[in-house]
């Protein structure tokens, strides 16, 4: 019976959902059914408890005093960076670079990494799924160095054109960002292709792994990506903390983001040094609770196991799917047959502000608008959309309340 | 906050049917105005003539409070002198922002819009329309905004 016991306990949703405290709360008069995580899932105790504990009993400076809590600050938060290290099996510790979030991640390579290295008429290549967040760094750089700005073409599906991409490589073809995964229509690109067509040609990837990272198994090694970049937030741990990976090579050849406290060696006015990899992208006193909350994260997804959470979403989007799609005038926006678990729809007749409102109004929590992704509006023809976005926690019951929701929102206002 | 509040028969009803919907050939004044956090986008099309609105249409496409807002604000602007619509406007404005303030009753089919400040996120999407017209009136060249 031994081998019994060193498996993992089954996937058992009810179970799982007591561990987040805020499920059992009541909205507008109804249980709370939370279908927004891909804007941001919520947190179990286990995150709560740990940022908690750290903010009680361990909170201090890290990397500067002698004193026990610093010791203990510096201990839990350089921890958080082995979790994460192994999190996405990158080499070394000293490729994990906490930020703020994806968004500061993606500025930092456009910033620090692009910005020397740009000439005009060099070219950067995102996808048209691209968030904001990877579109604005690289056009402000375009801005700054004359390099252009290329988008590879999508088809009706939301499928990202490979073919289309691989002829848009070309001689002046400097770095390559993508979404792993599209947070508008939940599209998953295979991004090891993607990545091995630029590396084949000497370009440098960013890998934007916001959506990704809380739905699939991620190995930055595998993906051979030269950046992967990611948010606490999403991945059921707490916002204001995210990472930059970064291939340790290339890192070391990067100047600083911002200049301040911890990233220096030493300092006087003729001359200052820099500190080492991770330390030198983080300047000043960092989100140390946070850092230590998405290790709790981190921890928490691997008593679950990534995998059995990949196929109960898997499941949620199938049933989702199926239940959505004989409702009038539903339109799915974002067919990709490689899909997280998200839908994105509209409804003819009814605007998703409208659907927003009303859904909330019977419990059920929903983004509605254009998912800071407004190129993939204007691709489909629409100003906005309605998505439930489905996470570790979430259940058939939920999405049935979602149905009778908006089956409720037609028969008031269509 | 109750969900009947916001949508109203006569605003379902505005949503569905919009009044003085379309362009106008006539128009003296026009102006956009769009809502970048929604997508919501306006055109107001204004005749004046001795300074009074003669006519007026909107086209665009919104949620249906916006929608319902605008079809209404067609209806109650129509015949009236600019200084009458600038102060219907600031009687609107402080319904949909203001919760000690009793509803203006010169608003008329336009307080139906009150519950709408019971919902924050949704103001704009009701002011949309005024704004848009006030820059027509004004004679603005760059789109209004809400943000």
């Amino acid at each position: 019976m031994a081998a019994v016991r060193d498996l993992p306990p089954a996937f058992d949703v009810e179970r799982l959902r007591r561990d987040f405290p805020v499920l059992s709360r009541q909205v507008n008069g109804h249980p709370l059914a939370y279908l927004d995580n891909a804007a941001s899932a919520q947190q179990p105790e286990a995150v709560i408890g740990a940022v908690a504990d750290y903010g009680r009993s361990h909170h201090a400076n890290v990397h500067r005093g002698v004193h026990t809590l610093s010791q203990e600050a510096t201990a839990l938060y350089e921890g958080a960076r082995e979790k994460v290290r192994r999190f996405v099996n990158a080499a070394s510790t000293a490729e994990i670079i906490f930020l703020r979030g994806t968004t500061e991640a993606v500025n930092l390579v456009a910033q620090s990494h692009g910005r020397p290295r740009l000439k005009p008429g060099d070219e950067i290549v995102v996808s048209w799924l691209e968030h904001h967040s990877n579109i604005v760094p690289w056009q402000l750089v375009c801005e700054q160095t004359g390099a252009r700005l290329r988008v590879v073409p999508i088809d009706r599906r939301g499928v990202v054109d490979f073919d289309a991409y691989r002829a848009l490589l070309g001689p002046r073809t400097r770095i390559v960002a993508l979404a792993h995964v599209s947070n508008a229509l939940g599209t998953v690109l295979p991004i090891r292709d993607y990545v091995a067509a630029a590396r084949e040609r000497g370009i440098t990837t960013l890998v934007d792994g916001a959506q990704a990272v809380p739905h699939l198994a991620v190995d930055v090694q595998a993906i051979g990506c030269d950046f992967y970049a990611f948010s606490g937030h999403k991945m059921y741990g707490p916002t204001g903390i995210g990472i930059l990976y970064g291939r340790e090579p290339l890192l070391e050849s990067l100047p600083p983001w911002q200049g301040g406290g911890d990233m220096i060696l030493s300092v006087s006015f003729d001359r200052t040094t820099y500190n080492h990899l991770p330390h030198r992208f983080e300047a000043g006193t960092p989100n140390i609770g946070g850092a230590v909350g998405l290790g709790a994260a981190i921890d928490y997804l691997g008593t679950i196991g990534i995998d059995r959470i990949a196929a109960h979403e898997r499941k949620l989007l199938e049933y989702a799917t199926r239940e959505l799609a004989g409702i009038p005038g539903l339109a799915f926006i974002g067919t990709a047959p490689e899909k997280s678990s998200l839908v994105s729809f509209t409804i003819e007749g009814l605007h998703p502000h409208d659907l927003g409102t009303v859904l909330d109004s019977q419990g059920v929590a929903v983004r509605t608008g254009h998912h800071c992704a407004m190129p993939v509006m204007d691709f489909f023809g629409v100003p906005a959309t309605t998505r439930a976005s489905f996470g570790l926690y979430n259940t058939r019951a939920e999405i049935d309340a979602l149905r009778e929701a908006v089956l409720y929102a037609i028969r008031m206002l269509r | 906050m109750e969900l009947a509040d916001l949508y109203r028969d006569v605003i379902v009803d505005h949503n569905r049917r919009p009044r003085n919907f379309g362009r106008l050939a006539a128009a003296t004044h026009s102006a956009e105005g769009n809502n970048p956090l929604c997508g919501d986008k306006l055109h107001v099309f204004v005749e004046m003539k001795d300074d009074v609105i003669r006519d007026i249409r909107f086209e665009g496409s919104g949620c249906a409070i916006s929608t319902a807002s605008a079809s209404m604000m067609s209806e109650a602007v129509k015949g009236k002198s600019r200084a009458e619509a600038t102060a219907l406007f600031a009687s609107v404005h402080g319904m949909l922002t203001r919760h000690d303030a009793a509803t203006d009753p010169g608003l008329g089919k336009l307080a139906a819009l009150a519950g709408v400040r019971e919902f924050p996120m949704r103001v704009k999407c009701a002011s949309l329309c005024w704004h848009t017209l006030n820059a027509a009136l004004a004679g603005a060249a760059a789109p209004v905004s809400t943000e």
